[in-house]
């Protein structure tokens, strides 16, 4: 068979960049899903959530997308303190966080999704930047920015979160809640803070992500139904609660993905994740590097 | 009352619902009613994994799409009685729902509730990618005018409303019989505590089995007459917003635990957005929009639903 | 006389943790085990992979002469093994007498045997409720149920399975003397009749006058398995509980 050398090795590269955005896409369902073990089906409404105020503040007032991001972060930090709260008090406490925990999640990604719609309506939005158009070139493979810029953006976020959990004491008790609630009570820690915090940083975390997917690709309301299956295929892979594992799912997510779109048809893409999700389940469901 | 009984009872009342619209004689009567009752089968269809078992199934219109799938590809290879093409649709949907069970039940609740939801759009994703059923420009079905039926000609949509009064007249029956037998009795544990159930000996695994299977069937069969019904089938309709918010909606705004719940919670809400639609000019989206909305309010407040707020009235009432 | 239950050599990681490591133990029909060990010494993983909630990734389980790794829980109830949970987890939604019916209806209707009727099931439901001092409450939900009730009907349940071998996982955590000394005579009368029962238990008086035999588990391994009277003294254990 005479496969295109070009054709596969920009292939690659351009999964490689891709994984790195769906590490940051992944980052606040690791700590949401994979530490506080809430299952957050609506993260991808933030994030696409996250896509629109970016677009708004964008084509209106011309600020740099990931500008917005940042500046938006203390506004989903909140939203995520906000939403934690009401899941806690609803659910966690009375212990019925599995049916109706789930289907209050469902509800946020459905009404978030449709007032989208209600809003700016399907048509795709796109952001304007200055990175968004030209590549580097360096030999055979193409680096378009408008892929590079958010990829870095992103590792860089997703360096940040792993340093922030493994090296500062607020980090350490997140760890420490998902492991043994009992002994950070002991510790003279509130357990319920703590996980408010993690939630909300998790929702901060849609903020740039949200900015980052407009960057590499034009976005509509329903564009978060995909990335579902992604998020959680990414999360189970890595194993939950290893952030360097979810790095490595996705990396391997987005190389796979981008072969099957350049070799088969984009249209095909949002069915590796769903094959990847089943292939662990049945096969190693604690992830790669699972605990 | 025991099964006969009930069952004989449905029918008399699906008889006498269908005799009236009959006498209306007015169209519209039947295409609303004939949406609403898709929601109460769609609705008692998802309670019985749901409700009953608690593990929550956001792919509904997965299983309905499938349904409605697999009667366009019949009709393009070898057309087939509608009631024949439900049976089809049983299968397909039971299948799957099977499948997916069998690969996802064994870990955790939440692992089968994220797969119900890739499931929705990789089968979206599939069916798009496949002209044979028309891909993503959607595959027409041409709706025959009458039908007849020993000797009788009968309004075709009349025929499909009669078609659907009698599923849903099947799917409670199936729902209320089950709540009062033994497997019943053995979902109810899964949904308290599954590891306990376990302990004492029932078989968790089979059961699920059994719910996810019924349930994805009982969705199928009310997908199969569907490209009939709407006779240009898309796959944005089929995979459609409606079916996903509705089929767990109903069931949790009208109550989970018994098969009254998602009858109550699917006539109502059924009703109340065909009025909407039909006479304030409600677009789907806002629609659906207060359907999303009032599932968050409920599952917050009132986590057992109308029927649950009922219980509790005449309970207060009871005691001195 | 070959042993009800053997445990062959059992080992459990969780990742880099070693719960369980060369786990070796054998109970006699008839007998009274006692399991004691210091917090997170490796009780619960033991008697998980003893019924079933989780499976050992060394060593093998035999029970009445057959191995059952690999074995769902379920199955392993329906051949007699049973077990109350440290924490009781009752079926919240159902009575008291229902909670006791689903392991009638599940695990002894499933044995092969002469068929029951539903008035049998009732009969036997309402027996063991009054062996356990619950038969007034038959009609009533667990929530409404206090400390020591709510484990009376976690041993109920356990023991309408009709088990070869009963496993009772702390059930008397926090009981007051003489709430202890009821379940104690229960489950010495549930000995009488020929049930095996391996008791697991941090409060030595109970462990002491229940015991024939006592084992010890620290950090996943067996130290000590003997006569109470001499394990107690044996210096390893006194280290264990002492000096750490």
């Amino acid at each position: 068979m005479d496969i295109s050398w070009d054709l596969l090795v920009n292939a690659v590269v351009a999964g490689l960049l891709l994984g790195g955005f769906y590490a940051a896409v992944t980052a606040g369902v690791s700590i949401s899903f994979g530490m506080l073990d809430i299952v957050n089906i609506a993260h991808p409404a933030f994030i696409i959530l996250g896509s629109y105020i970016a677009y708004f503040f964008n084509i209106n007032f011309g600020i740099d997308p990931i500008v917005v991001s940042v500046i938006a972060l203390p506004a989903f930090y909140a939203l995520g303190a906000l939403v934690y709260q009401v899941y806690y008090v609803a659910f966690e406490k009375r212990g019925q966080e599995s049916l109706r925990g789930l289907a209050f999640f469902f509800g946020l990604l459905f009404v978030t999704e449709v007032a989208l719609i209600l809003v700016f309506g399907v048509d795709y939005r796109y952001v304007e930047a200055a990175y968004i158009g030209p590549s580097i070139h360096i030999g055979l493979i193409d680096l378009p920015l408008r892929m590079l810029v958010p990829c870095l953006v992103a590792l860089t976020m997703f360096g940040a979160l792993q340093l922030f959990v493994t090296r500062t004491f607020l980090g350490r008790a997140i760890m420490a809640v998902s492991q043994d609630q009992l002994a950070l009570q002991l510790m003279a820690a509130d357990p319920i803070r703590i996980k408010r915090i993690a939630f909300g940083l998790s929702i901060a975390t849609a903020s740039i992500a949200g900015a980052l997917l407009i960057i590499i690709q034009p976005v509509e309301p329903s564009v978060g139904r995909e990335y579902i299956g992604r998020v959680f295929a990414i999360c189970v892979l890595g194993g939950l609660g290893s952030m360097p594992g979810t790095l490595i799912a996705a990396f391997l997510l987005g190389v796979v993905e981008s072969l099957t779109s350049t070799f088969y048809g984009p249209s095909w893409a949002p069915a590796v994740a769903f094959g990847f999700l089943l292939l662990t389940l049945a096969f190693r469901p604690a992830g790669l590097m699972g605990r | 009352m025991n099964t006969a009984k009930f069952l004989t009872l449905a029918t008399a009342v699906a008889i006498l619902v269908f005799a009236a619209t009959h006498w209306y004689g007015i169209d519209y009567l039947f295409f609303a009613g004939y949406t609403i009752l898709q929601f109460v089968v769609l609705a008692t269809a998802w309670n019985i994994l749901g409700g009953y078992c608690g593990y929550v199934n956001f792919g509904s219109a997965a299983f309905f799409a499938l349904g409605a799938y697999s009667s366009v590809f019949m009709h393009k290879i070898y057309p087939l009685p509608v009631p024949a093409l439900m049976l089809v649709g049983a299968a397909v949907s039971g299948v799957v729902g099977f499948g997916m069970g069998y690969l996802t039940l064994r870990l955790r609740g939440s692992f089968f509730a994220i797969a119900t939801l890739a499931l929705a759009v990789v089968l979206q994703t599939l069916v798009v990618n496949w002209d044979f059923v028309g891909g993503s420009r959607g595959a027409y079905i041409i709706r025959p005018e009458t039908i007849e039926i020993a000797g009788f000609q009968i309004n075709y949509i009349e025929y499909l409303f009669a078609l659907m009064l009698a599923l849903a007249v099947i799917a409670l029956t199936t729902a209320r019989t089950i709540e009062r037998s033994q497997l019943g009795f053995g979902f109810a544990t899964i949904r308290d505590d599954e590891m306990a159930a376990e302990a004492s000996g029932v078989p968790t695994l089979r059961l699920k089995l059994i719910a996810t299977t019924l349930s994805g069937a009982f969705m199928g069969m009310a997908g199969a007459p569907f490209p009939y019904y709407i006779g240009y089938l898309q796959p944005a309709s089929a995979f459609g917003l409606e079916y996903a918010v509705n089929s767990i909606a109903m069931p949790m705004i009208g109550g989970t635990t018994s098969w009254i719940g998602p009858l109550v919670g699917s006539l109502l809400l059924g009703t109340a957005q065909q009025y909407a639609t039909a006479y304030i000019s409600l677009g789907t989206g806002v629609n659906v929009l207060i359907v999303g909305v009032l599932l968050i309010v409920f599952v917050i407040i009132a986590p057992n639903g109308i029927v649950g707020l009922v219980q509790e009235r005449l309970r207060a009432r009871r005691r001195p | 006389m070959t042993a009800l239950l053997h445990v062959d050599n059992i080992g459990k990681r969780f990742g880099g943790f070693v719960a369980l490591d060369g786990i070796e133990l054998e109970v006699q029909p008839g007998e009274r085990l006692g399991l004691i060990g210091p917090n997170g010494s490796g009780k619960s993983t033991l008697v998980n992979c003893i019924c079933g909630t989780l499976q050992n990734e060394t060593g093998k389980v035999h029970f009445n002469g057959s191995v059952i790794d690999g074995l769902a829980a379920h199955q392993r109830t329906h051949r007699g093994l049973a077990r109350s949970f440290q924490l009781p987890r009752p079926f919240h939604s159902m009575t008291l007498a229902d909670n006791l019916r689903i392991p009638l209806l599940y695990t002894v209707h499933a044995r092969k045997g002469p068929l029951r009727s539903a008035g049998d099931l009732d009969a036997r439901c309402h027996e063991l409720l009054d062996m356990f001092g619950l038969a007034q409450k038959a009609k009533q939900m667990p929530r409404d149920l206090t400390q020591v009730e709510m484990r009376k009907l976690e041993l109920a349940r356990a023991m309408a399975a009709e088990p070869k071998l009963l496993i009772a996982d702390e059930s008397m955590a926090g009981l007051s003397h003489s709430e202890i000394e009821d379940i104690l005579t229960l489950l010495v009368r549930l000995n009488e009749r020929g049930i095996t029962i391996i008791l697991i238990e941090h409060i030595m008086s109970a462990v002491m006058s229940f015991s024939q035999r006592l084992a010890v588990l620290v950090s996943g391994r067996k130290v000590a398995d003997g006569k109470p009277k001499d394990v107690v003294r044996d210096p390893e254990v006194v280290r264990a509980y002492l000096g750490q």
